[in-house]
Protein backbone atom coordinates (compact mmCIF):
# COMPACT_ATOMS: atom_id res chain seq x y z
CA UNK A 1 0.00 0.00 0.00
CA UNK A 2 3.00 2.04 0.75
CA UNK A 3 4.70 2.00 -2.55
CA UNK A 4 1.36 2.04 -4.19
CA UNK A 5 1.01 6.08 -2.63
CA UNK A 6 4.59 6.68 -2.87
CA UNK A 7 4.35 5.68 -6.66
CA UNK A 8 1.15 7.89 -7.04
CA UNK A 9 2.64 11.06 -5.23
CA UNK A 10 6.11 10.54 -7.43
CA UNK A 11 3.89 11.56 -10.48
CA UNK A 12 1.31 13.30 -8.31
CA UNK A 13 0.60 15.79 -11.50
CA UNK A 14 -0.68 13.04 -13.81
CA UNK A 15 -2.53 11.58 -11.51
CA UNK A 16 -4.28 14.50 -10.46
CA UNK A 17 -5.25 15.35 -14.13
CA UNK A 18 -7.36 12.32 -13.95
CA UNK A 19 -8.91 12.83 -10.38
CA UNK A 20 -11.75 14.78 -11.63
CA UNK A 21 -12.67 12.00 -13.97
CA UNK A 22 -12.43 9.44 -10.93
CA UNK A 23 -14.54 11.50 -8.68
CA UNK A 24 -17.05 12.20 -10.93
CA UNK A 25 -17.21 8.59 -12.11
CA UNK A 26 -16.87 7.29 -8.35
CA UNK A 27 -20.47 9.75 -7.42
CA UNK A 28 -22.48 8.97 -10.39
CA UNK A 29 -21.02 5.34 -11.19
CA UNK A 30 -19.78 3.33 -7.81
CA UNK A 31 -22.10 5.76 -5.23
CA UNK A 32 -24.89 4.21 -6.84
CA UNK A 33 -24.19 0.92 -6.30
CA UNK A 34 -25.36 0.82 -1.98
CA UNK A 35 -28.83 2.25 -3.49
CA UNK A 36 -29.60 -1.32 -4.92
CA UNK A 37 -30.49 -2.26 -1.46
CA UNK A 38 -33.87 -0.13 -2.13
CA UNK A 39 -35.16 -2.95 -4.57
CA UNK A 40 -35.22 -4.94 -0.98
CA UNK A 41 -37.30 -2.32 0.84
CA UNK A 42 -40.18 -0.55 1.19
CA UNK A 43 -38.54 2.71 1.20
CA UNK A 44 -39.61 5.80 3.13
CA UNK A 45 -37.52 9.36 2.14
CA UNK A 46 -37.46 9.40 6.23
CA UNK A 47 -35.07 6.39 6.60
CA UNK A 48 -33.39 6.34 3.63
CA UNK A 49 -31.20 3.46 2.60
CA UNK A 50 -32.37 1.87 5.60
CA UNK A 51 -35.71 1.36 5.54
CA UNK A 52 -37.98 -1.61 6.26
CA UNK A 53 -36.71 -5.02 4.27
CA UNK A 54 -39.53 -6.89 2.14
CA UNK A 55 -37.78 -9.29 0.29
CA UNK A 56 -38.74 -9.80 -2.80
CA UNK A 57 -41.64 -8.13 -2.89
CA UNK A 58 -41.13 -5.45 -5.40
CA UNK A 59 -39.73 -8.00 -7.47
CA UNK A 60 -43.23 -9.79 -7.48
CA UNK A 61 -45.15 -6.93 -7.37
CA UNK A 62 -43.77 -6.21 -11.13
CA UNK A 63 -43.05 -9.63 -12.04
CA UNK A 64 -46.65 -10.09 -11.08
CA UNK A 65 -48.25 -7.65 -13.32
CA UNK A 66 -48.88 -7.88 -16.69
CA UNK A 67 -46.40 -5.32 -17.42
CA UNK A 68 -43.41 -7.40 -16.72
CA UNK A 69 -43.81 -9.46 -20.34
CA UNK A 70 -45.20 -6.45 -22.25
CA UNK A 71 -42.12 -4.38 -21.43
CA UNK A 72 -39.43 -6.65 -21.25
CA UNK A 73 -40.45 -8.07 -24.93
CA UNK A 74 -40.77 -4.40 -26.65
CA UNK A 75 -37.41 -3.48 -25.19
CA UNK A 76 -35.64 -6.52 -26.50
CA UNK A 77 -37.67 -6.91 -29.85
CA UNK A 78 -37.25 -3.68 -30.33
CA UNK A 79 -33.87 -3.07 -29.99
CA UNK A 80 -33.02 -6.48 -31.68
CA UNK A 81 -34.50 -5.37 -35.08
CA UNK A 82 -32.46 -1.87 -34.51
CA UNK A 83 -29.49 -3.54 -34.41
CA UNK A 84 -30.10 -6.14 -36.83
CA UNK A 85 -31.74 -4.02 -39.84
CA UNK A 86 -29.40 -1.28 -38.69
CA UNK A 87 -26.69 -3.27 -39.29
CA UNK A 88 -27.32 -4.07 -42.65
CA UNK A 89 -28.31 -0.68 -44.06
CA UNK A 90 -25.02 0.81 -42.48
CA UNK A 91 -23.03 -1.81 -43.77
CA UNK A 92 -25.04 -1.91 -47.28
CA UNK A 93 -24.41 2.42 -46.95
CA UNK A 94 -20.41 2.12 -46.24
CA UNK A 95 -19.99 -0.35 -49.17
CA UNK A 96 -22.05 1.77 -51.59
CA UNK A 97 -20.17 4.81 -49.66
CA UNK A 98 -16.63 3.20 -50.88
CA UNK A 99 -17.45 2.34 -54.58
CA UNK A 100 -18.56 6.39 -55.10
CA UNK A 101 -15.49 7.83 -57.03
CA UNK A 102 -16.86 11.39 -57.69
CA UNK A 103 -15.33 13.35 -54.45
CA UNK A 104 -18.16 15.97 -54.14
CA UNK A 105 -20.79 13.46 -54.42
CA UNK A 106 -19.57 11.10 -51.35
CA UNK A 107 -18.67 13.95 -49.39
CA UNK A 108 -22.31 15.48 -49.76
CA UNK A 109 -24.11 12.05 -49.69
CA UNK A 110 -22.05 11.50 -46.36
CA UNK A 111 -22.82 15.24 -44.55
CA UNK A 112 -26.52 14.69 -45.47
CA UNK A 113 -26.48 10.98 -43.87
CA UNK A 114 -24.85 12.05 -41.01
CA UNK A 115 -27.24 15.28 -40.44
CA UNK A 116 -30.03 13.61 -38.66
CA UNK A 117 -27.59 12.15 -36.03
CA UNK A 118 -27.27 15.45 -34.85
CA UNK A 119 -30.84 16.36 -34.73
CA UNK A 120 -32.27 15.80 -31.36
CA UNK A 121 -35.29 13.40 -30.88
CA UNK A 122 -37.92 16.30 -29.85
CA UNK A 123 -37.53 17.66 -33.33
CA UNK A 124 -37.60 14.60 -35.01
CA UNK A 125 -40.75 13.99 -33.08
CA UNK A 126 -42.07 17.25 -34.47
CA UNK A 127 -41.19 16.09 -38.28
CA UNK A 128 -42.78 12.81 -37.86
CA UNK A 129 -46.19 14.52 -36.56
CA UNK A 130 -46.05 17.20 -39.54
CA UNK A 131 -46.33 14.04 -41.57
CA UNK A 132 -48.48 11.51 -39.59
CA UNK A 133 -50.87 13.61 -37.71
CA UNK A 134 -54.61 13.45 -38.45
CA UNK A 135 -55.45 16.79 -39.40
CA UNK A 136 -52.14 18.76 -40.77
CA UNK A 137 -50.08 15.59 -41.74
CA UNK A 138 -48.82 15.35 -45.23
CA UNK A 139 -49.44 11.57 -45.34
CA UNK A 140 -52.71 12.06 -44.12
CA UNK A 141 -53.85 15.04 -46.53
CA UNK A 142 -52.15 12.89 -49.26
CA UNK A 143 -54.25 9.82 -48.61
CA UNK A 144 -57.13 11.86 -47.97
CA UNK A 145 -56.37 13.67 -51.92
CA UNK A 146 -56.23 10.03 -53.15
CA UNK A 147 -59.52 9.20 -51.91
CA UNK A 148 -58.66 7.21 -49.00
CA UNK A 149 -59.32 7.38 -45.46
CA UNK A 150 -56.84 9.01 -43.10
CA UNK A 151 -55.11 7.05 -41.06
CA UNK A 152 -54.95 7.56 -37.25
CA UNK A 153 -51.48 6.94 -36.43
CA UNK A 154 -51.47 7.88 -32.78
CA UNK A 155 -54.31 5.78 -31.41
CA UNK A 156 -53.69 2.68 -33.81
CA UNK A 157 -50.47 0.20 -32.18
CA UNK A 158 -49.66 -2.09 -35.15
CA UNK A 159 -48.38 1.02 -37.45
CA UNK A 160 -45.57 1.32 -34.54
CA UNK A 161 -42.75 -1.04 -34.66
CA UNK A 162 -41.95 -0.35 -38.48
CA UNK A 163 -42.17 3.47 -37.54
CA UNK A 164 -39.49 2.99 -34.69
CA UNK A 165 -37.67 1.12 -36.85
CA UNK A 166 -37.14 3.35 -39.62
CA UNK A 167 -36.85 6.17 -37.26
CA UNK A 168 -34.32 4.70 -35.80
CA UNK A 169 -32.19 3.30 -39.02
CA UNK A 170 -32.53 6.71 -40.69
CA UNK A 171 -31.46 8.72 -37.80
CA UNK A 172 -28.47 6.67 -36.85
CA UNK A 173 -27.00 4.85 -39.91
CA UNK A 174 -25.22 7.44 -41.10
CA UNK A 175 -23.33 7.51 -38.13
CA UNK A 176 -22.50 3.84 -38.46
CA UNK A 177 -21.78 3.43 -41.69
CA UNK A 178 -18.97 6.17 -41.59
CA UNK A 179 -17.06 3.86 -38.49
CA UNK A 180 -17.74 1.21 -41.58
CA UNK A 181 -16.32 3.15 -43.71
CA UNK A 182 -13.54 3.99 -42.07
CA UNK A 183 -12.82 0.52 -41.23
CA UNK A 184 -13.29 -0.51 -45.71
CA UNK A 185 -10.64 2.56 -46.40
CA UNK A 186 -8.16 1.17 -43.54
CA UNK A 187 -7.71 -2.27 -45.75
CA UNK A 188 -4.57 -3.17 -47.49
CA UNK A 189 -5.39 -1.91 -51.34
CA UNK A 190 -2.93 -4.55 -52.51
CA UNK A 191 -5.40 -7.09 -51.95
CA UNK A 192 -7.67 -5.32 -53.92
CA UNK A 193 -5.42 -4.73 -57.01
CA UNK A 194 -4.30 -8.53 -56.77
CA UNK A 195 -7.91 -9.72 -56.52
CA UNK A 196 -8.68 -7.21 -59.55
CA UNK A 197 -5.92 -8.69 -61.63
CA UNK A 198 -6.85 -12.36 -60.91
CA UNK A 199 -9.84 -10.94 -62.82
CA UNK A 200 -12.73 -10.90 -59.53
CA UNK A 201 -15.62 -8.55 -60.66
CA UNK A 202 -16.33 -6.16 -58.54
CA UNK A 203 -19.19 -7.68 -56.78
CA UNK A 204 -16.27 -10.68 -55.78
CA UNK A 205 -14.19 -8.11 -54.08
CA UNK A 206 -17.02 -6.79 -52.02
CA UNK A 207 -17.82 -9.99 -50.89
CA UNK A 208 -14.50 -11.84 -50.72
CA UNK A 209 -12.46 -8.95 -49.23
CA UNK A 210 -14.77 -6.25 -48.08
CA UNK A 211 -17.12 -8.04 -45.90
CA UNK A 212 -14.68 -10.50 -44.34
CA UNK A 213 -12.45 -7.64 -43.20
CA UNK A 214 -15.14 -5.52 -41.91
CA UNK A 215 -16.44 -8.85 -39.91
CA UNK A 216 -14.50 -7.56 -36.68
CA UNK A 217 -15.61 -4.16 -36.49
CA UNK A 218 -19.22 -5.05 -36.90
CA UNK A 219 -18.91 -7.77 -34.59
CA UNK A 220 -17.59 -4.97 -32.07
CA UNK A 221 -20.22 -2.67 -33.07
CA UNK A 222 -23.44 -5.30 -33.12
CA UNK A 223 -21.53 -6.63 -29.45
CA UNK A 224 -21.77 -3.08 -27.80
CA UNK A 225 -25.45 -2.77 -29.13
CA UNK A 226 -26.33 -6.39 -27.75
CA UNK A 227 -25.18 -5.57 -24.63
CA UNK A 228 -27.39 -2.38 -24.52
CA UNK A 229 -30.57 -4.35 -25.92
CA UNK A 230 -31.50 -4.53 -22.07
CA UNK A 231 -32.18 -0.86 -22.13
CA UNK A 232 -34.63 1.17 -24.38
CA UNK A 233 -33.54 4.33 -25.63
CA UNK A 234 -35.67 7.07 -23.19
CA UNK A 235 -34.34 9.98 -24.79
CA UNK A 236 -35.87 8.05 -28.09
CA UNK A 237 -39.07 6.59 -26.98
CA UNK A 238 -40.14 9.65 -24.45
CA UNK A 239 -39.84 11.98 -26.94
CA UNK A 240 -41.33 9.47 -30.06
CA UNK A 241 -44.38 8.13 -27.63
CA UNK A 242 -44.81 10.28 -25.06
CA UNK A 243 -47.99 9.71 -22.54
CA UNK A 244 -49.82 7.95 -25.46
CA UNK A 245 -51.46 5.52 -23.41
CA UNK A 246 -52.76 3.65 -26.42
CA UNK A 247 -49.49 3.11 -27.99
CA UNK A 248 -47.73 1.78 -24.63
CA UNK A 249 -48.67 -1.86 -25.34
CA UNK A 250 -46.43 -1.69 -28.15
CA UNK A 251 -44.15 0.86 -27.55
CA UNK A 252 -43.67 1.44 -23.44
CA UNK A 253 -39.49 0.15 -23.25
CA UNK A 254 -37.84 -0.82 -19.57
CA UNK A 255 -36.67 2.81 -18.92
CA UNK A 256 -39.65 4.69 -20.04
CA UNK A 257 -41.60 2.27 -17.46
CA UNK A 258 -39.39 2.30 -14.66
CA UNK A 259 -39.78 6.27 -15.05
CA UNK A 260 -43.13 6.19 -14.94
CA UNK A 261 -43.61 4.02 -12.03
CA UNK A 262 -40.95 6.22 -10.60
CA UNK A 263 -42.44 9.39 -11.38
CA UNK A 264 -46.41 8.81 -10.96
CA UNK A 265 -46.25 6.21 -8.05
CA UNK A 266 -43.25 8.00 -6.26
CA UNK A 267 -42.35 4.38 -5.17
CA UNK A 268 -38.33 3.88 -5.94
CA UNK A 269 -38.80 0.83 -4.57
CA UNK A 270 -40.22 -0.97 -7.46
CA UNK A 271 -38.46 1.17 -9.58
CA UNK A 272 -35.02 -0.16 -8.51
CA UNK A 273 -36.32 -3.64 -8.44
CA UNK A 274 -36.96 -2.98 -12.31
CA UNK A 275 -34.06 -1.41 -12.93
CA UNK A 276 -31.88 -3.73 -11.25
CA UNK A 277 -33.24 -6.73 -12.62
CA UNK A 278 -32.48 -4.43 -16.43
CA UNK A 279 -28.72 -3.77 -15.03
CA UNK A 280 -28.17 -7.62 -14.09
CA UNK A 281 -29.81 -9.53 -17.21
CA UNK A 282 -27.90 -6.70 -19.17
CA UNK A 283 -24.29 -7.60 -17.55
CA UNK A 284 -25.05 -11.22 -18.39
CA UNK A 285 -25.48 -10.36 -21.82
CA UNK A 286 -22.35 -8.03 -22.32
CA UNK A 287 -20.12 -10.91 -20.99
CA UNK A 288 -22.02 -13.90 -22.10
CA UNK A 289 -22.32 -12.46 -25.81
CA UNK A 290 -18.46 -11.38 -25.29
CA UNK A 291 -17.58 -14.74 -24.03
CA UNK A 292 -19.30 -16.62 -27.47
CA UNK A 293 -17.21 -14.07 -29.70
CA UNK A 294 -14.09 -15.02 -28.12
CA UNK A 295 -14.52 -18.41 -28.14
CA UNK A 296 -15.51 -18.42 -31.75
CA UNK A 297 -14.20 -15.42 -32.99
CA UNK A 298 -11.69 -13.73 -30.98
CA UNK A 299 -10.59 -10.85 -33.13
CA UNK A 300 -13.76 -9.94 -32.91
CA UNK A 301 -14.52 -9.60 -28.83
CA UNK A 302 -14.56 -6.41 -27.30
CA UNK A 303 -12.43 -7.34 -24.24
CA UNK B 1 -28.10 6.10 -51.85
CA UNK B 2 -28.79 9.40 -53.73
CA UNK B 3 -32.29 8.50 -52.34
CA UNK B 4 -31.62 8.06 -48.77
CA UNK B 5 -29.05 11.16 -48.93
CA UNK B 6 -32.21 13.17 -50.33
CA UNK B 7 -34.59 11.19 -47.55
CA UNK B 8 -32.29 12.79 -44.71
CA UNK B 9 -32.60 15.95 -45.52
CA UNK B 10 -36.33 16.54 -47.08
CA UNK B 11 -37.68 16.27 -43.83
CA UNK B 12 -35.73 19.24 -42.25
CA UNK B 13 -37.11 21.25 -45.79
CA UNK B 14 -40.65 20.48 -44.83
CA UNK B 15 -39.94 22.02 -41.08
CA UNK B 16 -38.67 25.40 -42.29
CA UNK B 17 -41.58 25.61 -44.86
CA UNK B 18 -44.03 24.80 -42.54
CA UNK B 19 -42.31 27.51 -40.34
CA UNK B 20 -42.86 30.19 -43.27
CA UNK B 21 -46.27 29.32 -44.15
CA UNK B 22 -49.17 31.04 -42.83
CA UNK B 23 -51.56 29.53 -40.40
CA UNK B 24 -54.36 29.68 -42.15
CA UNK B 25 -52.26 27.44 -45.59
CA UNK B 26 -51.38 24.87 -42.75
CA UNK B 27 -55.09 24.41 -41.38
CA UNK B 28 -56.15 24.60 -45.19
CA UNK B 29 -53.65 22.82 -46.81
CA UNK B 30 -51.71 20.47 -44.12
CA UNK B 31 -48.33 20.55 -44.05
CA UNK B 32 -46.69 21.14 -47.39
CA UNK B 33 -43.75 21.90 -49.74
CA UNK B 34 -45.60 23.95 -51.78
CA UNK B 35 -47.84 26.58 -49.21
CA UNK B 36 -50.30 28.46 -50.85
CA UNK B 37 -49.53 31.71 -48.38
CA UNK B 38 -45.85 32.66 -46.88
CA UNK B 39 -45.63 34.29 -43.75
CA UNK B 40 -43.17 35.73 -41.12
CA UNK B 41 -45.90 35.58 -38.07
CA UNK B 42 -44.36 32.85 -36.28
CA UNK B 43 -41.22 34.56 -36.12
CA UNK B 44 -42.58 38.05 -35.12
CA UNK B 45 -44.45 36.27 -32.10
CA UNK B 46 -41.42 34.27 -31.22
CA UNK B 47 -39.44 37.88 -30.58
CA UNK B 48 -42.06 38.96 -28.77
CA UNK B 49 -41.14 40.42 -25.22
CA UNK B 50 -43.32 38.41 -23.24
CA UNK B 51 -42.08 35.27 -24.95
CA UNK B 52 -40.30 32.68 -22.89
CA UNK B 53 -38.47 31.46 -26.32
CA UNK B 54 -35.42 33.88 -25.79
CA UNK B 55 -34.86 33.07 -22.32
CA UNK B 56 -35.15 29.38 -22.75
CA UNK B 57 -32.26 30.01 -25.53
CA UNK B 58 -30.47 32.17 -23.05
CA UNK B 59 -30.50 28.90 -20.59
CA UNK B 60 -29.19 26.32 -22.91
CA UNK B 61 -26.47 28.39 -24.74
CA UNK B 62 -25.16 28.37 -20.89
CA UNK B 63 -25.57 25.16 -20.15
CA UNK B 64 -24.35 23.62 -23.61
CA UNK B 65 -20.97 26.32 -23.24
CA UNK B 66 -20.34 25.69 -19.29
CA UNK B 67 -20.66 22.17 -19.62
CA UNK B 68 -18.68 21.55 -22.93
CA UNK B 69 -15.78 23.25 -21.87
CA UNK B 70 -16.21 21.02 -18.57
CA UNK B 71 -16.63 18.14 -19.62
CA UNK B 72 -13.81 18.72 -22.34
CA UNK B 73 -11.40 19.12 -20.21
CA UNK B 74 -12.12 16.39 -17.56
CA UNK B 75 -11.82 14.13 -20.18
CA UNK B 76 -8.72 15.49 -21.89
CA UNK B 77 -7.30 15.12 -18.80
CA UNK B 78 -8.31 11.62 -17.54
CA UNK B 79 -7.53 10.70 -21.28
CA UNK B 80 -3.67 12.35 -21.51
CA UNK B 81 -3.23 10.83 -18.13
CA UNK B 82 -4.41 7.18 -18.86
CA UNK B 83 -1.87 7.07 -21.90
CA UNK B 84 0.91 8.22 -20.44
CA UNK B 85 3.44 5.87 -19.68
CA UNK B 86 4.38 7.64 -16.19
CA UNK B 87 1.09 6.68 -14.80
CA UNK B 88 2.15 3.09 -13.70
CA UNK B 89 -1.44 2.58 -12.80
CA UNK B 90 -3.13 3.73 -16.01
CA UNK B 91 -4.69 -0.13 -16.63
CA UNK B 92 -6.38 -0.44 -13.67
CA UNK B 93 -7.52 3.12 -13.68
CA UNK B 94 -8.71 2.05 -17.56
CA UNK B 95 -10.53 -1.16 -16.25
CA UNK B 96 -12.37 1.78 -13.25
CA UNK B 97 -13.65 3.44 -15.79
CA UNK B 98 -14.86 0.86 -17.93
CA UNK B 99 -16.69 -1.04 -15.36
CA UNK B 100 -19.29 2.10 -15.12
CA UNK B 101 -19.61 1.53 -18.56
CA UNK B 102 -21.30 -1.87 -18.30
CA UNK B 103 -22.69 -1.99 -15.59
CA UNK B 104 -25.16 1.16 -13.97
CA UNK B 105 -27.59 0.93 -11.20
CA UNK B 106 -30.12 2.95 -13.41
CA UNK B 107 -32.65 5.87 -12.67
CA UNK B 108 -33.41 5.57 -8.72
CA UNK B 109 -29.56 5.88 -7.70
CA UNK B 110 -29.24 8.46 -10.03
CA UNK B 111 -31.74 10.80 -9.40
CA UNK B 112 -31.17 10.56 -5.86
CA UNK B 113 -27.61 11.65 -5.75
CA UNK B 114 -28.34 14.31 -8.40
CA UNK B 115 -30.75 15.52 -5.46
CA UNK B 116 -28.66 14.80 -2.85
CA UNK B 117 -25.96 16.82 -4.77
CA UNK B 118 -28.19 20.04 -4.72
CA UNK B 119 -28.23 19.50 -8.81
CA UNK B 120 -32.44 19.41 -8.37
CA UNK B 121 -34.90 22.55 -9.63
CA UNK B 122 -31.49 24.93 -10.78
CA UNK B 123 -29.12 25.36 -13.50
CA UNK B 124 -26.39 22.79 -11.97
CA UNK B 125 -29.30 19.95 -12.62
CA UNK B 126 -28.81 20.51 -16.34
CA UNK B 127 -25.30 20.55 -16.40
CA UNK B 128 -23.30 18.28 -13.78
CA UNK B 129 -25.73 14.61 -13.81
CA UNK B 130 -24.42 12.18 -16.02
CA UNK B 131 -23.46 14.60 -19.07
CA UNK B 132 -20.20 15.95 -18.03
CA UNK B 133 -17.88 13.11 -18.24
CA UNK B 134 -18.11 9.95 -20.83
CA UNK B 135 -15.58 7.20 -20.14
CA UNK B 136 -15.77 6.49 -24.17
CA UNK B 137 -15.26 9.86 -24.99
CA UNK B 138 -11.98 9.46 -22.61
CA UNK B 139 -10.95 5.87 -24.34
CA UNK B 140 -11.21 7.83 -27.34
CA UNK B 141 -8.63 10.94 -26.93
CA UNK B 142 -6.32 7.82 -24.72
CA UNK B 143 -6.01 5.99 -28.06
CA UNK B 144 -5.13 9.52 -30.17
CA UNK B 145 -2.46 10.15 -27.57
CA UNK B 146 -1.37 6.53 -27.55
CA UNK B 147 -0.69 6.93 -30.86
CA UNK B 148 2.00 9.51 -30.41
CA UNK B 149 4.99 8.53 -29.89
CA UNK B 150 6.68 8.29 -27.09
CA UNK B 151 9.67 10.26 -28.05
CA UNK B 152 8.15 13.57 -27.55
CA UNK B 153 7.37 13.33 -24.10
CA UNK B 154 10.94 11.82 -23.24
CA UNK B 155 12.53 14.66 -25.24
CA UNK B 156 10.42 17.37 -23.63
CA UNK B 157 11.20 15.86 -20.39
CA UNK B 158 14.99 16.05 -21.29
CA UNK B 159 14.80 19.27 -22.14
CA UNK B 160 13.36 20.46 -18.67
CA UNK B 161 9.31 20.79 -19.33
CA UNK B 162 7.51 20.36 -16.41
CA UNK B 163 4.32 17.67 -16.20
CA UNK B 164 1.90 20.66 -17.04
CA UNK B 165 3.76 22.69 -19.41
CA UNK B 166 4.31 18.98 -21.54
CA UNK B 167 -0.03 18.12 -21.25
CA UNK B 168 -1.18 21.68 -22.48
CA UNK B 169 1.26 23.27 -24.49
CA UNK B 170 2.82 20.08 -26.57
CA UNK B 171 0.25 17.33 -26.24
CA UNK B 172 -2.78 19.77 -26.17
CA UNK B 173 -2.68 21.44 -29.93
CA UNK B 174 -1.52 17.81 -31.28
CA UNK B 175 -5.05 16.54 -30.23
CA UNK B 176 -6.78 18.88 -31.93
CA UNK B 177 -8.90 16.35 -34.59
CA UNK B 178 -9.75 14.26 -31.07
CA UNK B 179 -10.64 17.43 -29.33
CA UNK B 180 -12.87 18.53 -31.77
CA UNK B 181 -14.60 15.41 -32.21
CA UNK B 182 -15.19 14.87 -28.36
CA UNK B 183 -16.38 18.21 -27.96
CA UNK B 184 -18.80 17.98 -30.47
CA UNK B 185 -20.30 14.52 -28.86
CA UNK B 186 -20.42 16.49 -25.53
CA UNK B 187 -22.23 19.98 -26.97
CA UNK B 188 -24.49 17.75 -29.16
CA UNK B 189 -25.60 16.17 -25.92
CA UNK B 190 -26.08 19.03 -23.90
CA UNK B 191 -27.57 20.83 -26.59
CA UNK B 192 -30.41 17.83 -27.40
CA UNK B 193 -30.75 16.78 -23.46
CA UNK B 194 -34.06 16.70 -21.96
CA UNK B 195 -33.81 14.22 -19.96
CA UNK B 196 -31.84 16.13 -17.19
CA UNK B 197 -35.01 18.41 -17.60
CA UNK B 198 -37.58 15.90 -17.26
CA UNK B 199 -36.42 14.34 -14.03
CA UNK B 200 -34.78 17.30 -12.07
CA UNK B 201 -36.75 20.61 -13.06
CA UNK B 202 -39.70 22.01 -11.81
CA UNK B 203 -39.68 25.25 -12.51
CA UNK B 204 -40.83 26.04 -16.22
CA UNK B 205 -38.68 29.02 -15.61
CA UNK B 206 -35.66 27.03 -16.35
CA UNK B 207 -36.66 25.36 -18.88
CA UNK B 208 -34.15 24.19 -21.44
CA UNK B 209 -34.84 24.75 -25.65
CA UNK B 210 -35.74 20.83 -26.20
CA UNK B 211 -37.77 20.76 -22.96
CA UNK B 212 -39.72 23.65 -23.99
CA UNK B 213 -40.19 22.31 -27.43
CA UNK B 214 -41.39 18.79 -25.37
CA UNK B 215 -43.77 20.74 -23.51
CA UNK B 216 -45.19 23.05 -26.43
CA UNK B 217 -46.15 19.94 -28.38
CA UNK B 218 -47.94 17.59 -25.45
CA UNK B 219 -49.35 20.72 -23.87
CA UNK B 220 -51.81 23.02 -25.29
CA UNK B 221 -51.55 25.48 -22.04
CA UNK B 222 -47.55 25.82 -22.20
CA UNK B 223 -48.47 26.86 -25.67
CA UNK B 224 -50.27 29.89 -24.46
CA UNK B 225 -48.43 30.01 -21.79
CA UNK B 226 -45.43 30.37 -24.45
CA UNK B 227 -47.32 33.64 -26.38
CA UNK B 228 -48.54 35.01 -23.14
CA UNK B 229 -50.11 38.11 -24.50
CA UNK B 230 -48.57 37.95 -27.83
CA UNK B 231 -51.75 37.75 -30.22
CA UNK B 232 -55.74 36.94 -29.71
CA UNK B 233 -55.42 34.32 -32.79
CA UNK B 234 -51.79 33.00 -32.66
CA UNK B 235 -50.18 31.05 -35.29
CA UNK B 236 -50.08 27.71 -33.25
CA UNK B 237 -48.55 25.37 -35.97
CA UNK B 238 -46.42 27.37 -37.79
CA UNK B 239 -45.23 28.36 -34.73
CA UNK B 240 -43.93 25.12 -33.55
CA UNK B 241 -42.00 24.33 -36.54
CA UNK B 242 -40.90 27.84 -36.44
CA UNK B 243 -39.75 26.94 -32.83
CA UNK B 244 -38.37 23.67 -34.40
CA UNK B 245 -36.53 25.83 -36.54
CA UNK B 246 -34.77 28.48 -33.61
CA UNK B 247 -34.19 25.32 -31.79
CA UNK B 248 -32.02 23.23 -34.86
CA UNK B 249 -30.23 26.97 -36.07
CA UNK B 250 -27.07 26.88 -34.39
CA UNK B 251 -26.90 22.39 -35.52
CA UNK B 252 -27.40 23.71 -39.19
CA UNK B 253 -25.48 26.71 -39.80
CA UNK B 254 -22.32 25.32 -37.87
CA UNK B 255 -23.00 22.01 -39.68
CA UNK B 256 -20.50 22.27 -42.44
CA UNK B 257 -17.66 23.01 -39.53
CA UNK B 258 -19.25 20.28 -37.47
CA UNK B 259 -19.25 17.55 -39.83
CA UNK B 260 -15.85 17.79 -40.74
CA UNK B 261 -13.91 17.59 -37.46
CA UNK B 262 -16.27 15.15 -37.00
CA UNK B 263 -15.86 12.57 -39.92
CA UNK B 264 -12.31 13.33 -39.56
CA UNK B 265 -12.13 12.49 -35.52
CA UNK B 266 -14.11 9.43 -35.90
CA UNK B 267 -12.04 8.06 -38.58
CA UNK B 268 -8.70 8.60 -36.64
CA UNK B 269 -10.71 7.15 -32.96
CA UNK B 270 -12.11 4.03 -35.14
CA UNK B 271 -9.18 3.03 -36.71
CA UNK B 272 -7.23 3.39 -32.93
CA UNK B 273 -10.07 1.53 -31.19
Amino acid sequence: MQAVLKEIWKHKVIYALALPAVVYTFIFGYMTLPYLVIAFEKYNFRQGLLSEFVGLKNFKFFFGSSWAWTVTRNTVVLNFLFIIIGAVFAILLAILLNEVRAKKFLKFSQSAMLFPYFISWIIVSYILDGILNTETGMFNRWLASMGSDKINFYSTPDYWYPILIFLRIWKGSGYTSIIYLAAITGMDEGLYEAAYIDGASRFKRILHITLPLLFPTVCILTLMDVGRIFYGDFGMFYAIIRDNGQLMPIAEVIDTYVYRTFRLTGDPGVSMAIGLYQSIVGFILVFGSNWIIKRNYPEGALF
Amino acid sequence: MAAFAALCLLPFLLVIIASLSSEKSITLNGYTYFPSEWSLEAYKVMTAPSSSLPRSYLITIAVTGIGTFCAALITYCAGYALANRLCKYRNALALYFFATMVFSAGLVPWYMIAKMLGCYNNIFALIVPSLMFSPFNMFLVRNFIAGIPDSLNESARIDGAGELHIAFRIYFPLCTPVLATVTLFYAIGYWNNYFNAVMLLDSQKLYPLQMLLFKIQSEITMMSRVLQGVNLNPPKESFKMAAAVVVMGPIILLYPLLQRYFIKGMIVGAIKG
